[in-house]
């Protein structure tokens, strides 16, 4: 069989939509309206910074926002391509992808520094 | 009820314009006339220059597929009285090059039908003395909805991807490989597969879902291509993970 790199692309993609569609709106719910409107106790921080600390949480949280920055890589690609008609495949997608390195680069830093 | 109809057709005869305009044919607007209907009145009793295809009348050949009103539609199945009271605009299909009046040049969409091997391959075929291929019920319903398409190419029309990128295989192609994969006496899922994971095949979708909604026979090309997205991925993590003999 033919190895073709847009497959696994694909997977990421739709793996990231599925994760974010899932997680997303849990998380903007709890961190952006429940805890500062004083619906449900916020967690205490060093309860928060113990969970993140865990080396398991490190890779859950990391391969989350590694696949959601591929899903929105991948998104915006298409918007470039397709929508604004900007018709250098390469260059787009470089630029999306190569997005998607330096964020998982900045999750790594702000992820590794959570577990020190 | 009124008793005729503007209908507003789209006119490109290459010997004599040099770029398609409207012309314009009262009809009689008649509850169980169609567009096809019309456009059959204007051709026999209006102006017999018209061009355009038809076969069957009913919905079968996939023959008269055109825009009605911007929408791709078989105009065989598209009653006039919906468009009371008019006028209507009857243009040929989007994403094809216009022939003559509403007929379109299909050779792009049959050169990529045969590429995707829409038929059934075997490794072996059995001799007629060891009898038919049976199916059961199930077997059936598993590929029947796909096997609906009358390649009337509303899809090709109707998808933003196939008028950006002609390239792309398109979705009555990528549906009816499908519909072969998803048969029991099929083996040659994976001689489609080697076509569908080029650049030009299913990951050109970019599931916008036009394709299923204009479809006039319910096959859901769009569920077909994200089918196949799956398929296609999942064969290539095996092929990259597994070691042969385990793929």
């Amino acid at each position: 069989m033919k190895f073709r790199i847009e497959p696994f692309v694909w997977l990421a993609f739709s793996g990231g939509g599925v994760l974010a569609a899932l997680f997303m709106p849990v998380l903007a719910f709890l961190f952006a309206l429940a805890f500062p409107l004083g619906w449900i106790d916020p967690p205490s921080h060093d309860h928060l910074d113990a969970i993140v600390s865990n080396p398991l949480t490190f890779l859950v949280l990391f391969g989350l926002f590694v696949v959601m920055l591929v899903h929105a890589a991948h998104r915006f690609r298409y918007t470039l391509y397709d929508g604004l008609q900007i018709k250098h495949r390469v260059l787009v997608g470089t630029l999306c992808y190569g997005a998607v390195l330096v964020g998982a680069f900045a999750c790594l830093q702000f992820l590794g520094g959570a577990t020190q | 009820m009124a008793d005729e109809i503007r209908v507003e057709v789209a006119r490109y005869r290459p010997d004599k314009d040099r770029e398609p305009g409207w012309q314009e044919y009262d009809v009689p607007l008649r509850t169980d006339w169609t567009v096809l209907d019309a456009l059959n009145h204007v051709k026999n009793e209006v102006d017999s220059t018209l061009a355009f295809r038809w076969s069957c009348r009913m919905g079968i050949c996939g023959s008269c597929g055109m825009n009605v009103q911007g929408e791709p539609r078989l105009s065989c199945a598209t009653f006039l009285t919906d468009y009371a009271p008019g006028p209507v605009r009857v243009e040929p299909l989007a994403n094809f090059p216009v022939v003559r009046d509403l007929v379109v040049d299909i050779d792009d969409f049959l050169e990529k039908l045969p590429r995707v091997k829409p038929w059934i391959i075997r490794d072996e075929e059995k001799s007629v003395d060891d009898g038919e291929y049976l199916q059961s019920p199930e077997e059936l319903e598993a590929y029947q909805q796909f096997s609906m398409c009358i390649n009337c190419m509303l899809c090709y029309a109707a998808c933003p991807v196939y008028g950006l990128d002609p390239d792309f295989v398109g979705p009555a192609a990528i549906a009816l490989a499908e519909r072969y994969d998803l048969d029991s006496r099929d083996q040659g899922a994976r001689q489609r597969l080697d076509v569908l994971i080029e650049a030009e095949g299913v990951y050109g979708c970019t599931f916008v879902g036009e394709c299923t909604r204009v479809c006039p026979k319910h096959v859901d090309p769009a569920g077909a291509i994200q089918r196949y997205k799956l398929k296609a991925a999942q064969e290539s993590v095996k092929a990259f993970l597994l070691p042969r003999a385990f793929r």
